[in-house]
């Protein structure tokens, strides 16, 4: 059974078929790459996966257990993480409590707990202390623990995103152009960051992307979309020659 | 029957006041994203302006309508330039407190200058009963309702035809495009104060000559009905701001006629909240979600 | 447990304790007076207020303007259950306190839960518009029905609030804000407010701490509405209208949002300012607003931004500065 399994999904704004019956399986440690020119509908079919928006139609199952209509907080929870196109960090908070929020399932203590500051809070947070800067120190962050995210070099600040993602324990991570605004040198970085995920996590990751050197360089199968159809998929050396791709791509 | 077409047509007059100010409120928070707080009070100095003028000087009601918009927007400009100027960088919530100093501001100085008891506003309308068909209407009423109406249809014309009023629209819309097109942002804001200033005194002239009284807290409760009426009709929009002026006058002169006097403010507020909650932009808004 | 969190938490409980020596010892000398005493009460009150206020509009990041509205159904309930108590049973006046206070904050914060559940579908000015309408409601509601006293006002009430038991229970009111926004829970509302649905894609579970961070604001502020009618003995509900809410907004603000101790810090500007400017006259609330509009220009973040006041703080600041002279005089 596939980890992530999308089938025949639609989304319908008005009278515009943004996505059009969308397939997609993703397997346990499997790196898919969804690609396609400006506006194709490929952060349409993100929002969809992560329940920002809900499919007119189709069925969306993660680990075997349908998940459309469900808050994206509950996507979470069912193995789900993503990060956006454009940066969401909690901006005037630290690098360590941005992580912290994201682990915020594996603490126990209730409300009452915490308020009155009995045993289990301080036992929870030095926990959550120790497993959060070891998780930075994973990414070579641990420096940046107490720095304000908003501070942060835009490389970093995508690092960070991931890293957070990351926090939440997902099945499969999800990310939205990772590379967009990027030079060639923190564009590189975000590639070694993936590999370091791809070695330390054992996790799927699907990949949105415009640059075609990252997408062709890291992703074991790709899809290809075009106005909110799926017009190829298959390897990157496959999606490379492909007529339609190229078509799309550069033009007739 | 004819009790009630009577109320209807209070209730329009009175509506047409609140959907001057409304205009006001609206226009601003389209151009600069602030809830102008201190709105109410220039409805407040729109019609003590009146009242100098009228007691001092002895105009016609047109010389000392004009002159008191005049004033008003002067004033309006003036406060934008010195208060609300120096904080268009600064957190909203900044410049909200600001609009709320800036209206004790003003209630104050009001207080300060011509203490807290009522002035009488001369009859600047000859009052008097005006028969159509079996209907009795009061000349102020006609009055207000006339010159609402005629200020909003030039408003209308001014927006949608004239350069400055396509600048204004297009400021609202995006203030950055707008400035690289070529519009100087700040007089399109200035002149944004200026009309929205002008047109709240305009309903100050007015609701002092049909209640006769002038004082410094005058604009507090309009104001915020006005308030109420541009967000409900959907704040940023000129159309909406009618809308919700007449509606909320309307349901609130019906229910004081019908229902309870005490109740109508919480029956407006009700109403408020229940637009909201279907309709969260106000009832000719556009839904707009944040981009993911 | 850390040792210099320790260490904090002792220098912050001597330092209250300290505060409350001096108040005694200034009441005992007779620098304080009487006169005194009710504004340090209406300080400690507006404090439990602007600090609520500060955890929905500041840490969850919800601006909201019908505060007084959840003051006055806190200052009613607990008005009533005093009258009530004393009625039928002989209880010691600080029993009958703390049992107003409790059933205060309890319809408050559950007035909060029945508010907070449709309004805070709602972002920004539309949620500030539609709490405003929820205060004006309940203001008018208490204006009319039977129980509160109407538009007339309800007298009689037991005076049970004095400096002392205000004084603590403000202590107890912000601890517990203290330690709330510095939680699992308090970091779940602090990633509300820098970026709701980024904390959504991290598990937050948004809906349920807005609510539950509104209901709990909503709850001090029936705690301080309480103490206040218990102070006053006599209720008007034309207090708690709109510019109620608003002042309460201002010490927020002035003083930072999402700073606890630039609320109280505020609130005894604020508190202190238009008394201190009696000899003024009627020019006094002419200046009062001038200096709002004046401090707002020069330092829109308010007098702490988000920061918290702390002794650590300022030994830190000290030490690095030290330092940083010893090295400079190292290298000459």
């Amino acid at each position: 059974m596939a980890l992530l399994e999308a089938a025949n999904i639609c989304m319908q704004f008005g009278g515009l078929r943004a996505v059009d019956n969308f397939n997609l399986e993703i397997n346990e440690h499997e790196l898919v790459g969804l690609i396609g020119p400006n506006g194709a509908g490929k952060t349409t079919v993100f929002n969809m996966l992560t329940g920002v928006y809900i499919p007119t139609e189709g069925d969306i199952k993660i680990d075997g257990q349908s998940v459309v209509g469900k808050k994206p907080y509950e996507i979470v929870q069912a193995g789900a993480a993503r990060t956006f196109q454009n940066i969401r960090l909690f901006k005037d908070l630290t690098v360590l409590d941005n992580i912290k929020i994201a682990f915020h399932h594996e603490l126990n203590y209730s409300t009452l707990e915490g308020i009155f500051r009995l045993p289990r809070y301080w036992a929870d947070e030095k926990r959550a202390q120790e497993a959060c800067l070891a998780f930075l120190a994973i990414f070579d962050m641990e420096d940046y623990a107490y720095t304000m995210a908003k501070n942060l070099p835009y490389g970093k600040q995508r690092k960070l995103e991931i890293a957070r993602a990351l926090a939440t324990k997902p099945k499969i991570l999800m990310l939205d152009e990772p590379a967009a605004g990027m030079n060639p040198q923190e564009t590189h970085e975000l590639m070694e960051t993936i590999q370091l995920i791809r070695d330390k996590f054992d996790i799927a990751i699907l990949l949105i992307e415009h640059d075609m050197h990252l997408v062709m360089g890291v992703c074991e199968r790709i899809v290809v979309l075009d106005y909110g159809r799926i017009i190829a998929k298959g390897t990157p050396d496959e999606t490379r020659n492909n007529p339609d791709v190229i078509r799309v791509y550069l033009g007739e | 029957m004819i009790l009630f077409l009577q109320q209807i047509i209070n209730g329009l007059s009175v509506g047409s006041i609140y959907a001057l100010i409304a205009l006001g409120y609206t226009m601003v928070y389209g151009i600069i994203k602030l809830i102008n707080f201190a709105h109410g009070e220039i409805m407040m100095a729109g019609a003590y302006f009146a009242f100098l003028v009228g007691v001092h000087l002895g105009l016609p009601f047109f010389a000392v309508l004009i002159i008191s918009m005049i004033g008003a927007a002067v004033l309006g400009v003036f406060i934008e330039f010195i208060a609300y100027k120096p904080l268009r960088k600064a957190p909203r919530i900044s410049a909200l407190i600001t609009a709320i100093g800036v209206s004790f501001f003003l209630q104050n100085l009001a207080l300060v200058i011509f203490k807290a008891e009522p002035k009488i506003m001369p009859n600047l309308i000859v009052k008097r009963p005006v028969n159509i068909g079996s209907l009795q209407i009061g000349t102020v009423t006609l009055a207000t309702l006339a010159l609402s109406i005629g200020f909003m249809i030039i408003l209308d014309v001014f927006v949608k035809r004239t350069k400055p009023g396509k600048a204004m629209r297009a400021v609202s819309e995006d203030k950055d495009a707008a400035l690289l097109m070529g519009i100087n942002v700040n007089r399109t804001i200035s002149i944004t104060f200026a009309i929205g200033s002008a047109l709240g005194a305009v309903a100050g002239v007015l609701f002092g000559v049909m209640y006769t009284q002038v004082y410094p807290t005058m604009g507090v409760m309009p104001g915020l009905k006005a308030f109420v009426a541009a967000v409900l009709g959907g704040i940023g929009l000129i159309p909406g701001a009618v809308l919700g002026g007449f509606v909320i006058g309307m349901v609130e002169t019906i229910t004081k006629a019908y229902l309870s006097s005490q109740w109508s403010d919480a029956i407006v507020f009700g109403l408020l909240i229940i637009v909201l909650l279907i309709k969260p932009t106000g009832i000719l808004g556009k839904n707009e979600k944040e981009k993911v | 447990m850390d040792k210099k969190v320790i260490k904090n938490y002792i220098i912050n409980i001597a330092a209250i304790f300290a505060v409350y020596a001096v108040l005694k010892g200034l009441i005992y000398a007779g620098v304080i007076t009487r006169y005194h005493q009710g504004i340090i009460v209406f300080i400690l009150i507006n404090v439990i207020l602007a600090t609520s206020l500060n955890l929905a509009v500041g840490f969850l990041g919800q601006l909201t303007l019908g505060h007084a509205g959840f003051m006055a159904v806190g200052a009613y309930v607990s008005a009533i259950t005093a009258v009530a108590l004393n009625a039928n049973f002989n209880l010691p006046k600080i029993v009958v306190l703390l049992i107003s206070l409790t059933l205060a904050a309890i319809v408050s914060a559950l007035t909060g839960v029945a508010i907070g559940i449709p309004a805070l579908r709602l972002r920004g000015d539309y949620l500030a518009i539609i709490t405003l309408g929820f205060g004006e409601v309940i203001r008018v509601i208490i204006n009319n029905i039977k129980v509160t006293g109407g538009a007339q006002g309800f007298t009689g009430i037991p005076k049970l609030s004095t400096l002392d038991n205000v004084f603590w229970i403000t202590v107890l009111a912000v601890a517990f804000l203290y330690t709330l926004t510095h939680s699992r829970q308090g970091r779940a509302i602090l990633s509300i407010r820098e970026d709701e649905i980024a904390a959504e894609a991290v598990g937050v579970k948004t809906t349920s701490f807005k609510v539950m961070g509104f209901a709990i604001a909503a709850g001090l502020a029936g705690i301080g509405g309480g103490l206040y009618a218990h102070y006053i003995a006599f209720l008007d509900p034309n207090t708690f209208n709109f510019m109620r809410s608003v002042e309460i907004l201002i010490i927020v603000v002035l003083g930072g949002m999402g700073s606890l101790t630039g609320s109280i810090v505020a609130a005894i500007v604020l508190t202190i300012m238009p008394e201190a400017l009696r000899s003024f006259n009627e020019l006094r609330l002419l200046l009062y607003a001038l200096i709002l509009v004046v401090m707002m220009i020069f330092k829109p973040s308010g007098l702490f931004g988000t920061e918290e006041f702390s002794w650590q703080g300022i030994y830190d600041r000290y030490k690095t500065r030290k330092n940083a002279l010893h090295n400079r005089e190292k290298k000459v």
